[in-house]
């Protein structure tokens, strides 16, 4: 499986995600410059953390027009995987590929820390190798990840079972105590209608070996590559 | 901008008869100001550097010691750490977020000047109580700015230490550290080789921001300083993470034949000692400078402290492609002028001469001030002050009163505002060792990294402070499973221009200097501060240090959470009671007082190498050095750390109970061990001559402390746990 990470000027987990792909998954990987206009030979893609623009105007707002974006837009309407983290889900939402806005962390502090996560559902390309309820403890690290929408999208969302991760606690308890940040329905990661886009706050790619303290964030890349190998393959 | 005399830019009537003297004229406008930066404390460590040079700076381990932007340290397979600490006090005091930011800016720079790639930041702060509003205003200001620009840089802020006391009331201390890796053949020294070689000014538009910076950091903070705000600049870190993804590039290429950051005194200083270094020559033309602002004259060019600036010296012929690269990022880099064999320091504005200076008096030529030390009355009086007098308090009441004493609770507010796990190295994470520990990708290496500096010590006895300070850093490695290898100061005082003041500063280096000399760990860069006072008066002597160890495997590395019911708790050092300058002194009996504890050298090097050997062989199950609060706390933080209880005994034959529970004499530390291994540690504890104690065992949810077979403390660890981990957050609420 041939793995792309979108490099932005001021992306700075651009480096974990290759990493993580080529050294802890063992598949191929390549980094793709901003300024690129292509993203052809790629089973998925991933929008990496950080602060690309510098956060200027607004968190991935001035990424969101970069040369590559078009032709990560395409890959996504065409059914490829693609994976947002932290930054790279800021820029999903100003792209349009997922609905909602981020507002600043409800104690208007960045947030480094360790939080859990209930998964929601383990049929989507994203968590197939997870179980569903399932608690998974990964680290989070934002100013902005207080995951705001209106109440019908919240509803759709809902409906459409589209809320992958949510914040809780190591029971897996749901309760505004254990959202780190104010989220609406303590949502941390969503995807989108057809299923093959996932935007998260949390950093899956930062705790996918032990050494780093867990292993929790590993599956969900794996997922990727279990769904590839069932349907690319 | 108002025209200053030399007297406002800081310039003495000695330094300036001095100047004319050189010159052979009276200096105009920019050459007095050329001169008057370059010879501020700052710039010229014209009061320090006598000092300075009685620092041990060699070692098998040092590739470059003091003298280049920062010290580079092997760590074998041909790489090598690059590091340094650096003060940002007086900008921080005036203008806390911005001035901790561009701290940060300033020393992240300063490493990637070197060609390394900047893997970790760490930082020491000292501030007021936390009952005053302002001390909590400028706390939450620079560990915003502090946060908001190394995470943004994508740079782990690692670790750092932070205290509290009224002697930083009106002079808070802000001291950053950077570490970055880097080959050993790809180091990028700042050298100003050939005649006729291009210079370049790369990276942010030069601005009217921080003039006379750093003839701002070199004198007393006053009231008057508020005027000084446009002296503080402004960071932009995204603009200094494309800097460092440009450079980098360039340094990959092999394009550069010297570079150089712009910091303290902007072009100046850096034209200055990158053309010093080979005795050359320099022109340069300010019209050429990329500027943001219209109208600025060549005094203001020359001294801007704009930040996310970087001077360099291409190799011939590459200055196409550097450009090239610097477009790519979407940054400015323009040729300003050229290396000359002149050996003088040329300012040009089109086709006119601004300023002309021989280059080496401004570096060189700085004045060296040694000044006069004068033991202050305080010292003998806090000496012999009779600690024997002192009533002993409730020992549970005290503990608790230690775990919520901001000195010693957590410290998770401040650091959870820090990205400490981007790049994905980071194996210890704040709060969860003595040290940071980071690994070094395609390697089983770890690099262990901490600061450290109790000023409470030093200021009572600052020759033991001193050494206390490098034992204390060396110590947390070694606590961690690392080797020390070599050391980075900050050392921030007052007005040496006070006897008393820089007899603390004498002695307190000379303390640092043995104790680096005996442990092995050379000076190899550093920064001094000076001036840190206010109408108040001084600051504690506050000489900062950060040093690197490293760990040959790190899957071997050790933290300081007591593990599994059943473990033995033992003490790794001697049973002492000495209160001389302990938290426990402040906090309980609103005393800073007393006899330091001494440091013994010979002790200490032995511990240090049995802790080592000890990890290493995967004997400990825990290792915690003993620090403020002694050994109660030491032992509530391991068990708060593994949410597990234990049991201490003591023995008051052994002395008062309020010293064996909360002295902070050093050479001690506290560590556990499953029973099954206690044999092979007691035959290396014999091997390396070092005292050691069972005093206890891991067990419970309670922490339970018994003198002589009687409890005198229980407290559930929960409690404990609480106490510690809201205190500061309570403050800053």
């Amino acid at each position: 499986m041939k793995f792309g990470v979108v490099v932005f000027p001021g992306s700075n987990c651009d480096g974990d995600c290759y990493n993580m792909i080529k050294d802890v998954l063992c598949q191929e990987v390549d980094y793709i410059w901003h300024k690129e206009t292509a993203v052809t030979g790629y089973d998925a893609l991933i929008l990496p953390g950080g602060f690309s623009y510098g956060d200027y105007l607004r968190t991935g707002a001035i990424a969101r027009f970069s040369p590559i974006m078009p032709a990560v837009i395409d890959f996504a309407h065409q059914g490829g995987l693609l994976l947002g983290i932290c930054n790279g889900f800021q820029i999903l939402l100003e792209a349009g590929l997922l609905p909602g806005a981020m507002l600043r962390n409800r104690s208007l502090k960045f947030i480094c820390d360790k939080v859990y996560l209930k998964v929601k559902r383990n049929d989507t390309p994203f968590s197939n190798k997870l179980q569903p309820n399932e608690v998974i403890n990964v680290p989070i690290a934002h100013g902005e990840g207080n995951y705001f929408c209106d109440a019908e999208t919240l509803a759709e969302l809902q409906r459409e079972n589209r809320i992958l991760f949510t914040y809780c606690n190591s029971n897996g308890q749901e309760e505004n105590a254990f959202n780190p940040n104010g989220s609406v329905a303590n949502i941390a990661g969503i995807i989108n209608k057809q299923g093959n886009v996932l935007g998260m706050m949390p950093h899956p790619e930062r705790c996918s070996e032990q050494i780093l303290g867990g292993t929790d964030g590993y599956n969900i890349f794996a997922s990727m590559l279990q769904s590839f190998q069932e349907v690319g393959c | 901008m108002k025209e200053l005399t030399y007297r406002e830019m800081g310039l003495t009537d000695a330094e300036y008869s001095q100047i004319v003297t050189i010159m052979n004229r009276e200096p105009n406008y920019l050459e007095t100001g050329l001169f008057a930066v370059m010879w501020s404390e700052h710039c010229g460590y014209k009061n320090s550097r006598p000092l300075l040079k009685t620092f041990p700076t060699v070692g098998p381990q040092v590739i470059h010691g003091p003298g280049e932007n920062a010290g580079v340290v092997d760590i074998g397979d041909g790489q090598a750490l690059v590091f340094k600490i650096e003060s940002h006090n007086h900008p921080s005091a005036i203008e806390p977020y911005q001035g901790a930011a561009t701290g940060v800016g300033g020393i992240v720079r300063d490493i990637f000047t070197m060609g390394a790639r900047p893997i970790a930041s760490l930082n020491s702060l000292r501030f007021g109580g936390l009952e005053d509003a302002r001390v909590r205003e400028l706390l939450s200001g620079v560990v915003a700015g502090i946060g908001d620009y190394g995470n943004c840089l994508g740079i782990p802020t690692v670790g750092g230490e932070v205290y509290f006391n009224e002697a930083y009331q009106g002079n808070p201390l802000v001291n950053a550290m950077c570490v970055g890796l880097v080959k050993k053949d790809e180091i990028a020294l700042a050298v100003a080789s050939e005649v006729g070689s291009l210079i370049m000014i790369v990276g942010a538009k030069t601005g009217r921001d921080g003039i006379h910076g750093a003839t701002f950091a070199s004198e007393e903070l006053s009231e008057k300083s508020k005027e000084k705000r446009p002296s503080v600049q402004v960071g932009d870190p995204f603009m200094e993470k494309l800097l460092i993804e440009a450079c980098l590039e360039l340094i990959q290429e092999d394009l550069v034949a010297g570079m150089q950051d712009l910091g303290a005194a902007g072009l100046t200083s850096s034209i200055a000692e990158s053309a010093s270094k080979k005795g050359r020559g320099v022109e340069v033309d300010v019209l050429k400078v990329p500027r943001r602002e219209t109208g600025m004259n060549p005094y203001e060019v020359m001294l801007s402290e704009s930040q996310e600036r970087m001077l360099i010296i291409p190799r011939p012929g590459t200055e196409h492609r550097i450009k090239e690269i610097f477009d790519k990022w979407g940054l400015d880099a323009v040729a300003i002028g050229k290396v000359t064999d002149d050996g003088i320091f040329r300012v040009m504005e089109g086709e006119a001469v601004a300023g002309e200076v021989p280059v080496m008096a401004l570096t060189e030529g700085c004045p060296v001030y040694v000044r006069t030390a004068e033991e202050p009355e305080y010292y003998a009086r806090c000496k012999a002050y009779d600690l024997t007098a002192l009533p002993e308090i409730n020992s549970r009441e005290a503990l608790q009163k230690l775990l919520a004493s901001p000195n010693i609770a957590s410290k998770k507010w401040i650091f959870s505002q820090y990205d400490y796990q981007v790049m994905t190295n980071t194996a210890i994470i704040p709060g969860e060792g003595d040290a940071a520990v980071l690994r070094i990708k395609g390697t089983r290496k770890g690099v262990a990294l901490v600061t450290d500096c109790n000023s409470r010590m030093v200021y009572l006895d600052p020759y033991q402070g001193g050494m206390m300070a490098v034992c204390e850093a060396a110590r947390n490695l070694a606590c961690v499973g690392a080797k020390p290898l070599a050391l980075t100061n900050c050392l921030n005082f007052g007005n040496p221009e006070k006897p008393n003041i820089y007899w603390q500063m004498k002695n307190a280096i000379a303390g640092m200097s043995t104790a680096a000399q005996a442990l092995d760990t050379p000076v190899v860069s550093g920064n001094v501060s000076l001036y840190n006072e206010t109408a108040q008066g001084a600051i504690y002597p506050t000489p900062v240090v950060g040093m690197a160890g490293l760990l040959q495997d790190i899957e071997q590395r050790c933290d300081m959470a007591f593990k599994d019911s059943g473990d033995l708790i033992i003490l790794l050092g001697r049973f002492r009671d000495e209160l001389g300058g302990s938290e426990y002194l402040s906090v309980c009996h609103g005393l800073e007082t007393g006899a330091v504890p001494r440091v013994n050298l010979e002790e200490e090097i032995s511990l240090l190498n049995l802790i080592q050997n000890l990890i290493r062989a995967q004997l400990l199950q825990s290792c915690h050095d003993i620090s403020e609060g002694g050994i109660a706390v030491t032992v509530a933080e391991s068990a708060i750390m593994g949410n597990v209880g234990c049991t201490i005994k003591i023995n008051s034959q052994d002395g008062r109970v309020d010293g064996l529970l909360f002295s902070e004499a050093p050479g001690r530390v506290v560590a556990s061990v499953k029973r099954t291994a206690m044999d092979r540690l007691v035959q290396l504890v014999v091997d390396y001559k070092v005292e050691m104690r069972i005093i206890g065992t891991v067990g419970g949810d309670e922490l339970v402390i018994e003198d002589s077979g009687t409890e005198i403390t229980r407290l559930p660890v929960r409690e404990a746990s609480r106490i510690w981990r809201e205190a500061i957050e309570c403050f800053m609420k």
